[in-house]
């Protein structure tokens, strides 16, 4: 287990275990989650919350034939689930959303790759691929962006991000991350917008690579 | 049974599911839980007839996955509640939630009975300290952990500023902290 120093902040802990969190936040959550012993302690915190307030929670009538339905059902069969574990350097949350897919990079130039994993209205998440001495091309932000480590490391003005670590950023943020020399560092991004890049060439590629 | 004196109801039931698939047990549970699942869902903002559906999807979840429960690692209501979370999101947004994967055990703890007893404590505790809270702070509580809502949200909702509700959340959690160590 990797030592872990940079941390989900609590609130958006309890924002996860109550499912207000969008999906793609929730996706960096999660994984961070599979390396964080102290960060599940906290979210068994929340849930312990949420547990004792719907034990407490005010009572609504169900329809007569809830239970007799429901009991009928027990012995159905229930429809197999499929499971997506943890593989390789990606955690179970990663693999969920591949559903079985194999990885797609597409190349974003100067050896940085990316695969995006999800997108909806209130987000994306993606792979990143950043060769070892490579700069993610310099950006600030518009919105709240989560990255999480996977493999290798990166630095930046903030400090060094290892394997199970996240950064976040927001519109006060104007950093330049740099994977550090080793194995290329592959992350796993969340923004609630798209990012702007500093250099002309990436701004005017960003429509066409979605970042 | 010496434990039946210790756990909750709600555990007792669980265990009995999950060790004898336990049908009258599951029965107890049943009537304890689904009204109870129902009213949490429907101040969720979901439609009685959508909040059934969900109560009774959760209810066959539980009884499904109780091979999963472990009552060293989680509270028998908190396990409940994540499941609930989980199911009612999935079902409105057709989208899996993403889950994290488990950690084997802490390597320096051993499992044991001191384990569960600890964690029954915290959640009797837990649930007498929100019977104690102000009404304005259990609501405001409430909203945060049932609802599928950001303060923000909460705020536009209740016509509270934001401000008002931040304090009192802070001020409730801040009474739920003193019985919970691991809410930071």
């Amino acid at each position: 287990m990797p030592a872990i120093t940079h941390h989900i902040p609590d609130p958006m802990i309890a924002a996860y275990a109550s499912g207000s969190l969008p999906h793609a936040y929730s996706m960096v959550v999660a994984s961070h989650l599979s390396y964080c012993r102290d960060c599940q302690a906290a979210l068994g915190a929340h849930q312990a919350v949420g547990g004792a307030l719907l034990e407490t929670s005010a009572c609504a009538a169900l329809t007569q034939d809830a239970k007799p339905k429901l009991m009928a059902q027990l012995d159905a069969p229930a429809a197999p689930e499929p499971v997506y574990d943890a593989a390789g350097i990606y955690p179970g949350p990663v693999m969920q959303s591949l559903k079985g897919r194999p990885l797609r990079w597409k190349t974003l130039g100067m050896g940085v790759k990316q695969d995006i994993l999800f997108e909806d209205a209130a987000g994306s998440a993606r792979l990143l691929y950043i060769p070892a001495g490579q700069a993610v091309p310099d950006h600030s932000h518009n919105g709240l962006e989560l990255t999480l480590v996977l493999q290798g490391s990166f630095s930046d003005e903030t400090g060094r991000f290892g394997v199970g670590d996240v950064e976040i950023g927001d519109e006060d943020l104007d950093h330049t991350p740099v994977a550090d020399p080793g194995d290329p560092c592959i992350c796993l991004a969340a923004t609630d917008a798209p990012l702007r890049f500093k250099a002309l060439m990436p701004r005017l590629l960003q429509p066409l690579f979605r970042i | 049974m010496s434990k039946d004196k210790t756990y909750s109801e709600l555990t007792v039931w669980l265990l009995a599911v999950r060790d004898h698939r336990d049908r009258a047990a599951f029965g107890d549970m049943f009537d304890f839980l689904a009204p109870r699942l129902k009213g949490f869902i429907i101040r969720c903002g979901a439609r009685p007839a959508l909040a059934e559906e969900i109560v009774q999807d959760v209810m066959l979840t539980i009884w499904r996955k109780a091979a999963m429960f472990d009552p060293h690692k989680a509270q028998a209501s908190a396990w409940i509640y994540q499941i609930a979370r989980n199911r009612h999101i999935d079902i409105i947004r057709k989208e899996s939630r993403p889950v994290p994967d488990e950690l084997g055990e802490d390597p320096g703890a051993e499992p044991d009975a001191s384990q569960i007893l600890a964690l029954e404590q915290e959640a009797l505790h837990l649930k007498q300290a929100i019977q104690q809270l102000h009404p304005d702070q259990k609501e405001m509580i409430e909203k945060a952990y049932i609802g599928d809502l950001t303060h923000q949200e909460i705020s536009t909702q209740t016509g509270l500023p934001l401000g008002t509700v931040k304090s009192r959340i802070r001020l409730g959690l801040g009474r739920l902290r003193k019985e919970l160590k691991g809410l930071r």
